[in-house]
């Protein structure tokens, strides 16, 4: 840390304070502070972005603030929100949502996510991803809550399919036609995680391909993968948990590779977030994807690029 | 929220995390009614993977902004310890770091720490070390500052504290212990018995920690709530007979403490 620099030109914004980077047809990784050193160092990782978790950077200085301006000058940088629990009923917290374009301002991130899912109650914050109950009702307030994020930080959000365990007697539709109704209500893009298609699929035992043959592909501007593990439901069949935790699995990247085949290079973003390894096995899964991205670029993005440059 | 929107709400279907939340956090509670597993399976091991998610995230959480604390009690007492926490007093934030705020008053009253009197204020600087972390960047006052600052006038100035500023006052070697277990290194014998406050700041990208005087506790205290020098100075020789005001004004100073002079 102490090779950097604190940036203390803040405040009133003359242009741009980064370099325009492009994200298109680029895999990336989760941006770890224990990584920077080797990042810096590496000069063949030149090609390729980071993403980081938006509430990671909300405090108002410091060493996150430094590493990340520092990262933002040579790589395109992917915001990825985890906790503005866009999926609950209540009104979004106005100070966090400030917290959050504050972010988009200050950082220029070429990428702005968040999740189909909710994490605060009341006054309560419950620090996981929860799941919501797909219902015309619950359909209403989600387009409600992503319309006024949108008109907040001024340019539209990719929203992430989440990775369930169980699911609400009281839904009424697919998680598919849910997303799909959302994305023509609100003009939002999406974040196809297809980690948490396999496990959904997995732990409710439908078809990742069918799954995907229904999911609004056109409408996808990035791509996560992850690792997963196993456990058992009650009835000791498998029960895979989202755990980012390891490799990206085999099943995963076949099926990754069927949806970069039909969309064409979409910014794909590895991420490790816990057993966090060395820099270079992380970079070697995002060479994977990389492989997989630059055997496909001779195909033409399918739907719109959602990157901001 | 405002209850005739709760009352609409639950008209419409949208409450589902009254149903959903209080098993979280309780072990006791069933399954929540209003989920299930698919073609009729049940929901208990599915539930329980967000009851995981939640705890266990939470008690990481802990520990990484305690570590000397879990260092001391070892692992398996700091991960029941914060359990029980989390359960009591779970974050209202939706940003880790600012989590763990009440934790150090709970191991206070926690009946398996009182055998360690201390473990609390080793937790509050710790505590303040992660404040001090996060705080907002701002130029520091440099250490020949009160040299250049008109004499006369010095015993009406007021110092402005730096955002990463924090006091950690203690009736134990609070800052011996925390810094014997904040690194990975071998911990020896604890001699230090004298009472200990912690100075915590963030001059540049690296938090310090350093041990204050006596008297100078009093005297920072006083000079974070915007009394002049020499007010601060009197207070601390009322408290303290062997307060060093030079000792500890250089001290404060190279420490960073402050960002500007008036």
């Amino acid at each position: 840390m102490a090779k950097l620099a604190i940036h203390a030109d803040r405040g009133a914004s003359e242009g741009s304070r980064f370099p325009a980077h492009p994200i298109d047809g680029l895999a990336g990784t989760s941006f770890k502070h224990q990584h920077i050193t080797s990042i810096l160092e590496d000069q063949a990782a030149k090609r390729g972005f980071f993403e980081v978790h938006a509430e990671n950077y909300m405090g108002e200085g410091g060493p996150p603030h430094a590493a990340l301006a520092r990262i933002r000058q040579d790589y395109p940088v992917s915001l990825h929100g985890v906790r503005m629990s866009i999926g609950g009923p209540q009104p979004l917290d106005k100070t966090h949502l400030g917290r959050f374009a504050g972010l988009i301002e200050r950082y220029e991130p070429a990428l702005v996510s968040e999740h189909l899912a909710w994490s605060t109650h009341d006054t309560t914050y419950y620090n996981d991803l929860l799941p919501l109950p797909y219902t015309e009702a619950t359909l209403r307030r989600v387009a409600d809550h992503i319309d006024e994020v949108q008109e907040t930080i001024k340019r539209p959000i990719l929203l992430e399919n989440p990775s369930t365990y169980l699911l609400f007697k009281e839904s009424t539709m697919s998680e598919t036609a849910f997303i799909r109704e959302l994305v023509r209500r609100t003009g939002c893009g999406l974040l196809l995680d297809v980690n948490n298609v396999f496990v959904s699929a997995t732990n409710h035992g439908f078809s990742a391909l069918d799954y995907l043959a229904d999911y609004p592909l056109e409408h996808v501007g990035e791509i996560h993968l992850a690792g997963h593990t196993e456990q058992e439901d009650d009835e000791g069949d498998l029960l895979l948990i989202d755990s980012h935790d390891g490799p990206v699995a085999d099943a995963v990247w076949t099926l990754f590779d069927i949806v970069i085949g039909r969309c064409g290079p979409l910014p794909t973003l590895i991420e490790w977030d816990s057993a966090i390894p060395d820099w270079p096995v992380l970079k070697a899964e995002a060479i994977a994807a990389q492989a997989i991205l630059d055997r496909h670029s001779g195909a033409l993005l399918r739907g719109r690029s959602y990157a901001h440059r | 929220m405002r209850i005739a929107e709760s009352i609409s709400d639950a008209a419409d279907g949208l409450d589902y995390p009254t149903g959903f939340v209080p098993a979280l956090l309780d072990p006791g509670r069933a399954t929540p009614a209003l989920v299930a597993g698919p073609r009729g399976k049940a929901a208990n091991k599915r539930f329980n993977v967000y009851r995981n998610n939640v705890t266990v995230s939470l008690i990481d959480a802990l520990a990484a902004a305690f570590p000397a604390t879990m260092r001391i009690t070892g692992e398996t007492f700091f991960r029941a310890m914060a359990r029980f926490h989390v359960r009591e007093t779970p974050p209202t934030s939706p940003l880790l770091f600012e989590y763990g705020r009440d934790f150090p008053n709970f191991i206070e009253r926690y009946e398996y720490a009182q055998s360690m009197p201390w473990l609390a204020d080793v937790a509050r600087v710790e505590r303040a070390w992660l404040d001090a972390y996060h705080a907002a960047d701002a130029p520091v006052l440099p250490p020949n500052a009160l040299t250049l600052f008109p004499v006369e006038a010095l015993g009406d100035a007021v110092l402005e504290a730096h955002p990463s500023t924090r006091l950690v006052c203690s009736a134990y070697p609070a800052v011996t212990i925390f810094s014997a277990n904040r690194e990975s290194g071998p911990v020896g014998r604890i001699e230090a018995r004298q009472p200990e406050s912690a100075l915590v700041t963030r001059p540049a990208l690296d938090v310090e920690v350093r041990r204050l005087s006596p008297g100078a506790d009093a005297f920072l205290g006083s000079l974070l709530s915007a009394e002049s020098l020499g007010s601060a100075a009197a207070t601390a020789r009322a408290r303290c007979p062997e307060f060093d005001l030079a000792t500890a004004i250089v001290v404060m100073l190279e420490a960073g403490a402050f960002t500007a002079i008036r």
